[in-house]
Parts: structure tokens; sequence; C-alpha cells
């Protein structure tokens, strides 16, 4: 025990002799670790707010987008998507067992008229459940009904943007509005929802029934997507392979067919947004790592150095006895202590470049305990694999040569 | 008296690439305890490289070297560092003291790398040290405020501070000016009055008469051994060169007599 913490103190002098030298050894090692924790802090911010931003579509939301038609094997294109009837729809309804909430999606966009002003934007026709399945609930007035859908009703619920633009002073409620020139009732106001992943304003847009949205706006019979919610979060991949089954069988699907459709959940969704965030943090962290490696460099250098300068202090220590092993061990914790330091000092520059960013910039990093955990050990690992060379260099030299030496 | 260092046929051969160089041709020495030894031979005659193998620094070619009885040529390096530890001190022309240490964390230096336990206050044992060579009031000062003399005091104080079986001084007053060599010697000679043993490399004749043996020594072979029956007293020669007093006609007359 009393040699170990000669040791250290025998290490920690030597280091402080050189003060200036042993930070500049160290600083490619604060760089580096710095540099490994601040950018996979800043990749796992962005990636959690990327994932936020998708969940606040709806947790358990499933997608049913149309497909491409295939004849035989020949693929058809795009121009050749097979889109969904009011059939699909209520044969889900009818059948699928795990899902709470199915809603079709009519896509439209028109000019609306309203409170003396006016407003281009896009009008979505969908069913009661929506609100429910995107989890966004009406902030005045209320939404349509069952009944409005079988009776087409015009009637329309504003998002936010559209409410504020037409009607600045509120009370939108109970207003009448012209969509394409044909005359609305709105019924309800949604909460704010803020921008998507992409920045587009969720809330520019207005909800009417999707039978309203198909045989009164567009005038087609086709409707674009499903959207569905799972029961819960873990029956999400149950529940898509029920929606495929059903609407295999209302496409009359042969076993050899490919689905014409595809189903999309809010986790590949997240997956996928957050799959090019993930490889570019691991691309900043490796470059970084790179950084810690040239730092290591800087070590063995600075100690190959340090050994010629000190090869007189090498014999003086051997001619009273200190072993080849000694001298080994001596210079190896020079290197991992000043290793080892440069880390420590990295580490606290990154918490506190982490908290400036936190507070002064759009940033949202994060630090990861175990990244800090990881290039804290890879910081003492650098110091013992390029501080063994000139370590061993130490040892193996002669005492009587090295006392010599001028 | 017990011999503390037995040496028999001790050779040793340098192979300096493709020439061989017969640096000892057959030594044979021995020292016992107490004993003040000076080794003198001009340079080449292998005076450095026993040196060398008396501080287990190196191993000879053939022969037996005892030291205290144990046999140390067939020691290995980690072995030899061991024994280099517990048995001798080193006291060096140009002091070898660590730079930017102070006197005491560098006689504590030896301590370090002792594995036997048997000191159990270094620092104590390092201060002890000091005071015998009359230091105690210089142990925090680095070498670079101290004098030359004061340095090799510090030295000898590194060398003293583990309990040698001897002390192996190469040329220890080849930098230091005629005072600080005397007062070097009066300190060995202070410490061979306790029984330390002592044994002194030197090219200064003057200097060998104040031990109480010489041995010479050329073309790597013992020439001749002479027994100093009156060892000149380093405390009185000292005060007397203080006063001014010529001494180096005395020490001629002494130095054609001996040798």
């Amino acid at each position: 025990m009393r040699f170990f913490s000669n040791l250290l103190k025998s290490s920690w002098r030597s280091i402080q002799r050189n003060k200036t030298r042993s930070l500049l050894t160290s600083l490619g090692i604060i760089i580096g670790v710095s540099a490994v924790i601040i950018m996979v802090a800043i990749g796992q911010g962005a990636q959690r707010s990327i994932e936020e931003q998708i969940a606040s579509l709806g947790t358990n939301m499933i997608i049913v987008f149309p497909g491409v038609a295939t004849t035989g094997s020949v693929r058809m294109g795009g121009g050749t998507y097979v889109r969904f009837t009011e059939d699909d729809v209520k044969k889900l309804k009818e059948e699928a067992t795990l899902v709470n909430g199915i809603s079709a999606i009519v896509r439209t966009s028109g000019q609306i008229i309203g409170g003396g002003s006016n407003w281009f934007t896009s009008v979505l026709g969908v069913s009661p459940d929506y609100i429910e399945i995107r989890e966004w609930p009406v902030e005045e007035g209320e939404f349509f009904s069952e009944r409005d859908v079988v009776s087409k009703a015009k009637v329309a619920v504003l998002g936010k943007t559209v409410a504020d633009e037409l009607f600045p002073d509120g009370n939108a409620v109970g207003e009448r509005i012209r969509i394409r020139n044909l005359p609305f009732k709105v019924i309800g106001v949604l909460s704010e929802k803020g921008q998507d992943s992409r920045g587009f304003d969720q809330d520019d847009l207005v909800l009417v029934p999707y039978t309203t949205a198909l045989y009164r706006l567009k005038g087609g019979r086709y409707i674009d997507t499903i959207i569905l919610s799972a029961i819960s979060q873990d029956q999400i991949d149950a529940a898509q392979e029920e929606i495929r089954a059903i609407l295999r069988e209302s496409h009359r699907l042969q076993d050899w067919q490919e689905d014409d459709f595809r189903i999309r959940t809010q986790t590949e969704i997240i997956e996928r947004a957050t799959e090019t965030s993930k490889v570019l943090t691991l691309l900043l962290a490796s470059i970084a790592a790179v950084s810690l490696i040239v730092g290591g460099i800087g070590i063995m250098n600075i100690m190959l150095v340090s050994v010629t300068e000190r090869t007189r202090e090498i014999g003086i220590r051997m001619s009273v006895g200190a072993r080849s092993s000694d001298i080994l061990i001596q210079f190896l914790s020079e290197a991992i202590v000043l290793s080892l330091i440069g880390g420590i000092i990295g580490i606290l520059i990154s918490f506190l470049a982490v908290f400036l960013m936190n507070r002064f910039t759009s940033l949202t990093p994060i630090i990861n305990p175990g990244i800090v955990l990881i290039s804290f050990l890879f910081a003492a690992a650098v110091g013992v694999f390029f501080g063994f060379y000139p370590a061993r260099k130490a040892a193996n030299l002669n005492p009587i040569e090295a006392l010599r030496y001028e | 008296m017990t011999e503390v260092i037995k040496m028999e046929r001790i050779t040793k051969v340098y192979q300096m690439g493709e020439v061989k160089v017969h640096a000892l041709r057959g030594v044979d020495l021995s020292v016992r305890k107490g004993e003040f030894v000076s080794i003198m031979g001009p340079s080449g005659s292998g005076k450095s490289t026993l040196m060398n193998l008396i501080g287990c620094l190196d191993t000879p070619t053939s022969g037996e070297y005892f030291l205290e009885g144990e046999n140390v040529n067939t020691l290995s390096n980690k072995e030899l560092a061991d024994i280099r530890n517990k048995k001798i001190g080193f006291v060096f022309q140009n002091y070898n003291l660590l730079p930017r240490t102070t006197a005491l964390e560098n006689v504590e230096l030896p301590l370090i790398y002792d594995r036997t336990g048997r000191i159990k206050n270094p620092r104590k044992a390092a201060k002890e040290a000091l005071e015998r060579v009359g230091l105690a009031d210089r142990m925090h000062h680095v070498p670079n405020q101290l004098s030359g003399g004061e340095q090799q005091r510090v030295a000898i104080a590194r060398a003293i501070v583990n309990n040698p079986a001897i002390i192996l001084a190469d040329e220890p007053t080849g930098n230091l000016d005629s005072v600080s060599s005397l007062d070097i010697m009066s300190v060995f000679q202070a410490l061979n009055r306790e029984g330390i043993t002592i044994i002194l490399v030197t090219h200064e004749k003057d200097i060998a008469l104040y031990t109480k043996r010489i041995v010479r020594i050329r073309d790597g072979k013992i020439v001749k051994e002479i027994n100093v029956n009156e060892p000149r007293d380093a405390i009185k020669d000292l005060e007397e060169l203080k006063k001014g007093l010529a001494l180096e006609e005395e020490i001629e007359m002494q130095e054609e007599e001996l040798l």
C-alpha cells in the first residue's frame, strides 16, 4: 500500500515539475474526451427531440397507405395506386379486434372564406375517431359524430392556425364558412399541436366528415389513407397483422400476391427518423475517438522525450535499488495519471459545454453517463497503451550507461 | 574481522564490436568490515569496471564475488537491484541528486524501493541520515540551492540511509575544491569511525592519504596494496588549510614515502 501511494505521489510530483508540458500533453486527451461526450450528447439530444415530435402524432397509431397493384409478377408502378374504399373502412371497423379507433382520411385542399377573410389550407376528411387516434383534443366546441358522417353533414372543425387567421377575435364556433364555395358550419376548434418533424404547421388544416369530403368536395370514391390506433402499445404488432389479414381478404388477394397496401406503425416511423441521427452521432463520436488516439500518441511522444531527458534520474533510481519493473511502473503510471487527468478535465469541460448549449442555444444535448464512463476508461486505456513503449524503454536502460548519460 | 567483500580471480571482458576488451584480468580483493579502502589507478586501468562490479551494477565474466558471504555473481538483474538497495550506498563524482527535489526526498529515495520493510519510518530515517552528515538545517533545500560540498553531503546521507554493508564512493571529491574535498573526507572519516565500511575510487593521491589502505590497479590487475599506517586527519588538515598553512610539502613527502 505504501508502495502504491509512493508511486502515485512520485508520478504526481514529476507531472507537477513540468506543469505546462503536462497540460499540453493532456490537451489531446482533454479534447478527445470532451469531443466524444459533447458529440454524443448533441446527437442524442437531436434524437430525443425527433422522437418527441413523432410521438406527438399519437403513440399507438398505425397508418395504412395504398400500395402498388401487382398483376401477376408485373408491378404496375406508382400510377396504379390501389386506393381504399368505404368498404375497407367498414370491414376493418367490423372485424378488427385489436384496434380502438379507425379513421378514413380523405385529403383535399381549398380556399376557405369566412369571418371577412380567406385562407388557403388543406382540408382533411376524417372519421369521428380521428381526434382520439391522434390524441388531439378539441379546444372549443365539439367534434362531429358518426351521424354527421352518415349524413355527409356540412360541418367543419378548424385547426388552431386557420381559426386564428379567419377569426382573430376568437368565437369561431357557430360561425359560417365556405369551403370551395360550399357553406359549412364551424362546430369546433382543435387545440394547438405545433410543428411536425419536418417543420410543417400541423394546425393549418380544416377537418370535415370524410364522406362530406369524398362526395361533396372531391367527387371521388377513394379514401387516401386509413389510420387506426392499437388498443395498447404492446399490441401494435398483433394489430398490424390483423389489419393486414382483413385488408388482404377485402382486396381478394391470393396467397401468391403481394400486399397492395403498406402498413406503418409509429415505432417504425420513429426508428426511421432517428436512424439518420444515430448514424450521424456514431460518425461524430468516431471522429472524436480518433482525436483521443491522436492524444495518446502525443502522450507517447512526450513520455519518450521524458525518458531521454530523465535517463540520469533512471540511472540514479536503479543504483539505489529500483528494479526494472519499478521504473516500468513509474513511467507507466505517469502516462496513466496524465491521461486520467486529461480525462477528468475533458469530462468537466464537456459538462460545462453541454450546460452552456442547453442554456444559450436551440440545441438540447443530453449527457449519456455510459459514454462519460466509456470515454474515461478509453482515456485510461490510451494511457496504458501509449505509455507502455516509453516505460519499457526506460526500464530496459542499463544502469551504468544511464548514470553516465549527459 | 569478517570479510564484507571477497573477490576471487574476477575477470570482465567487454565485447566492443569485433574487439574483446579485457577490463579486468583476474582481480583478488577482500575488504573487511570497518575498513576504509581507496582504489587508485589511471584512466583505463579498470577501476570503474571494478567499482561497477563491487556495486552490483554489473556481473563479472568469470570469478567469484561474495558480498557479506553471499555469492552475487549469479544473480538476476532483479536480485542485483534488491542487493543494491539493501547492501550498497553509492556516492558519485557529480552527486547525482534528483533535480528540483528536496534534500530530504533525495535521501528518502532508496527507502521507496525497500521491500524488506526493515525501516519503519522512512522520513525519520532520512532526517537522521541528514543529521549525521551535518545538514539538518538544509533538509528542505533543493540541489540548486546547495553548494557542491553540501550536495555531496546529501548524496552521502542517501548512501547511508539504508544501513548498507559498504559505501562505494566514485571520485567523490572530483568536482570539489580543496576545502570542500577535505570537508567531504572528514565526513567519510567520521562515518568510518562509526564502523561503516567505505571503498573510495580516486586518482588524487592526496585524497587517498586519508584512507586506511590504498589499492593500486593497472591494466585490469591489482599491482600494489599499501597499508596507510597513519592516515591524515581531514578535520585537522582542514583547520590548518583555513589558517593558510601550506600542507602541500608535507603531503608530497608522505606520498613519496608511501607510493
